[in-house]
């Protein structure tokens, strides 16, 4: 029962990634299906997410698919804030076939069934504060790709360029840049309520809390470095992408490897 | 009853781009004051005159009971260019002026100013009942197509395209600082353009301190010698370069300099010169985005080219609001028979409630109120449907038809007609 949710939002989103490829050939009704595909698929996930809640005993997405499942739940949540605006439509190219991918291997992790761990309230508000820091950092790498595209444009001198709406490099660059600056502080968040339940477990510091650190101090050099104005445009965008990807690899093996 | 409306023809004879060089248009070029006055001199005897009098276009729409009337009207202040006049009628007229309107007529497909200019034409116009109603629906369908399709969002000419690009980069113009180089006419359309977006000029450098002044006083700016570039470049966000200088003004390595200074804000520049202002190594800088003449009329050419496409999607939208002028126009043939029919059944109405009047004089005034207001419920409905459908068949030839079976069978009078 809680399954047969997964496929309507697979299917949504499915179609989703598929109309923003051709919203960003031809923009039009491509990108209106799109966004209608990610409302549907998001809502779906949502009553998916709802089903596991209420049929699990404990936290339901602890597990490496339930954390995925919740985690592109999160993200595509995030996009939908400004998904919706016609100009921020292709960041959805950055995130709507990731999540397709996503959520396919959350499914045959697992992680869309009912059940979970018995954790303690501290760890589950622990867990979800550090899958909506990451989600955050995905979406301020999405923003970031779009810079790069549309910068590469802009060089370029591109003649078709005004045909597809993109927001501003300028207002890309700071989106990115408050987005990573709240996901910074949902991650300083959840690490220390992990370390007080950690400590209240009686355990030390292992090498899943090393590692979330270690990502903690890499997102605060960038966004440092980037409201000193020492980081910006093309290389702060880079930074931000590769920041993304090295705390997405570390943090999984640290956590399920 | 009066047939006013019934054989009102519609009459259009102009002259456009399309068929006159500009040599041809200026002898029968008013300003909108002058075209007001064209259409008062021509709007005697109950005719109906608007004159449309633009820099590609002069059109004279004609509303008369007499079509040739109608015609030799229009055509009076195109004399001396009749070679180069085209002449339309009836629904093709309407069509034209919707068509015109929607700037499907302009030589940029969906530029924006001649809706202004129609709404001017036809204020200043004489229009009666028939323009008056032409003129509405094509500003109603010019708007239309602005909100519905996107053949007005794309810059259609150099200066447009520089400013839509400086917003790809700045989103939002307003406060922005631009740095003019060059005080020709070609760099004040484009300050202009900027700061219709909310842009603010702070500078105008040019090798003429006279003409610097000159434009930076309407501007709003301040004059700046060709050597002091490089000590303002690095507080602007925008440099739009039109100079007749025969070699670069501002090399890579004064904007290197001052992007060093800038600690990352992007520099939007233009150089709208031939032989170009702006070294062309400054694209290469990070941070810079270089646009010339070449690139920006790429870009012209590309949005020219989506309008193209918009304007079909247009087209069939204008073609329907004629189809309902059309409509409009034709039931406008079964008014009088309406009409008459309406007052023949209000007449009867009335007389049949005088002969009751003895018999209702027992009635309290709120019953003899219900009385009047059954009766005239009664007849409301009976001829609804006949109404309508003279209206329906007023659209095909049959409205003719029926207007006359109508005064046959209820006996209306000749010259309710």
């Amino acid at each position: 029962m809680v399954e047969a949710l997964f496929w309507p939002a697979l299917l949504a989103y499915g179609e989703a990634a598929l109309a923003l490829v051709g919203e960003a050939r031809r923009p039009g009704w491509p990108g209106r299906a799109a966004i209608w595909g990610v409302r549907i698929g998001w809502l779906a996930q949502t009553g998916l997410l709802v089903a596991q809640a209420v049929g699990s005993d404990g936290f339901a997405w602890s597990s490496r698919g339930g954390a995925l499942n919740l985690f592109v739940w999160l993200v595509v949540g995030a996009y939908l804030i400004w998904g919706c605006r016609p100009g921020f439509r292709l960041v959805g190219l950055a995130v709507v076939p990731p999540a397709v991918l996503l959520l396919g291997v959350a499914y045959a992790d697992g992680g869309v069934r009912a059940g979970g761990d018995s954790l303690g309230a501290l760890l589950a508000l622990h867990v979800a504060l550090m899958l909506a820091a990451l989600a955050g950092f995905a979406l301020a790498a999405a923003l970031a790709a779009l810079y790069l595209w549309h910068e590469r444009r802009l060089k370029r001198h591109e003649s078709a360029i005004l045909r597809v709406p993109v927001p501003a490099l300028d207002v890309l660059e700071r989106l990115s840049a408050r987005t990573l600056a709240a996901s910074l502080a949902a991650l300083a968040a959840g690490i220390a309520i992990g370390l007080v339940d950690l400590a209240r477990e009686g355990g030390g510091v292992d090498i899943a809390m090393a590692a979330t650190i270690a990502a903690l101090a890499v997102y605060a050099t960038l966004a440092g470095l980037e409201r000193a104005g020492r980081l910006y445009g093309r290389r702060a965008a880079r930074s931000t992408i590769a920041a993304f990807t090295l705390a997405l690899l570390t943090l999984a093996l640290a956590h399920f490897a | 009853m009066s047939g006013a409306h019934e054989s009102v023809h519609l009459a259009l004879v102009g002259t456009s781009h399309r068929l006159a060089p500009v040599e041809v248009r200026e002898q029968v070029a008013f300003d909108p004051e002058r075209a007001g006055e064209v259409a008062a001199g021509l709007a005697t005897g109950g005719a109906e005159v608007v004159c449309l009098s633009t820099c590609n276009r002069t059109e004279v729409y004609v509303a008369d009971p007499d079509a040739a009337t109608a015609e030799a009207r229009a055509s009076e202040i195109f004399a001396g260019v009749i070679p180069s006049v085209y002449r339309l009628a009836g629904e093709a007229a309407a069509l034209h002026l919707f068509r015109v309107a929607a700037g499907l007529d302009s030589m940029v497909p969906g530029e924006g100013e001649i809706l202004g200019q129609v709404r001017t034409a036809f204020e200043r116009g004489t229009p009666g009942a028939l323009l008056d109603r032409l003129f509405r629906q094509a500003l109603h369908a010019g708007k239309k197509v602005r909100a519905q399709t996107r053949i007005g969002e794309s810059p259609s000419s150099v200066s447009a395209a520089a400013a839509a690009l400086a917003q790809q980069v700045f989103g939002d113009l307003a406060g922005r600082r631009i740095l003019l180089v060059g005080a020709g006419k070609v760099s004040e359309l484009a300050a202009r353009n900027l700061l219709s977006r909310g842009a603010t000029i702070s500078f105008v450098a040019n090798r003429s301190a006279d003409r610097a002044a000159e434009l930076a006083e309407r501007l709003g700016a301040r004059p700046l010698p060709l050597d002091g570039i490089g000590a303002e470049l690095a507080a602007a966000d925008v440099v739009v370069a039109s100079t007749g200088a025969p070699g670069l003004v501002v090399d890579k390595d004064a904007v290197a300099r001052a992007q060093q200074e800038r600690r990352g804000r992007p520099l939007f520049l233009t150089d709208l010169a031939v032989p170009r202002d702006l070294d062309p190594a400054i694209n290469d800088l990070d941070g810079c985005f270089l646009y010339d003449i070449d690139d920006l009329e790429a870009v012209v050419a590309d949005t020219l080219a989506g309008r193209r496409r918009e304007a079909e999607r247009a087209e069939a939208m204008v073609a329907e609001e004629a189809r309902r002028f059309s409509a409009w126009h034709a039931s406008l043939g079964v008014v009088p028979a309406i009409a008459s029919l309406r007052a023949r059944a209000e007449e009867i109405r009335a007389a049949e409630l005088a002969r009751a009047e003895g018999r209702l004089e027992r009635l309290s005034e709120a019953d003899r109120r219900t009385v009047e207001a059954l009766t005239a419920q009664i007849v409301n409905k009976l001829l609804h449907l006949p109404t309508v459908r003279m209206k329906e068949a007023a659209v095909t030839a049959d409205g003719v038809l029926y207007a006359d079976a109508v005064r046959h069978l209820f006996g209306l009078a000749e010259d309710d007609r």
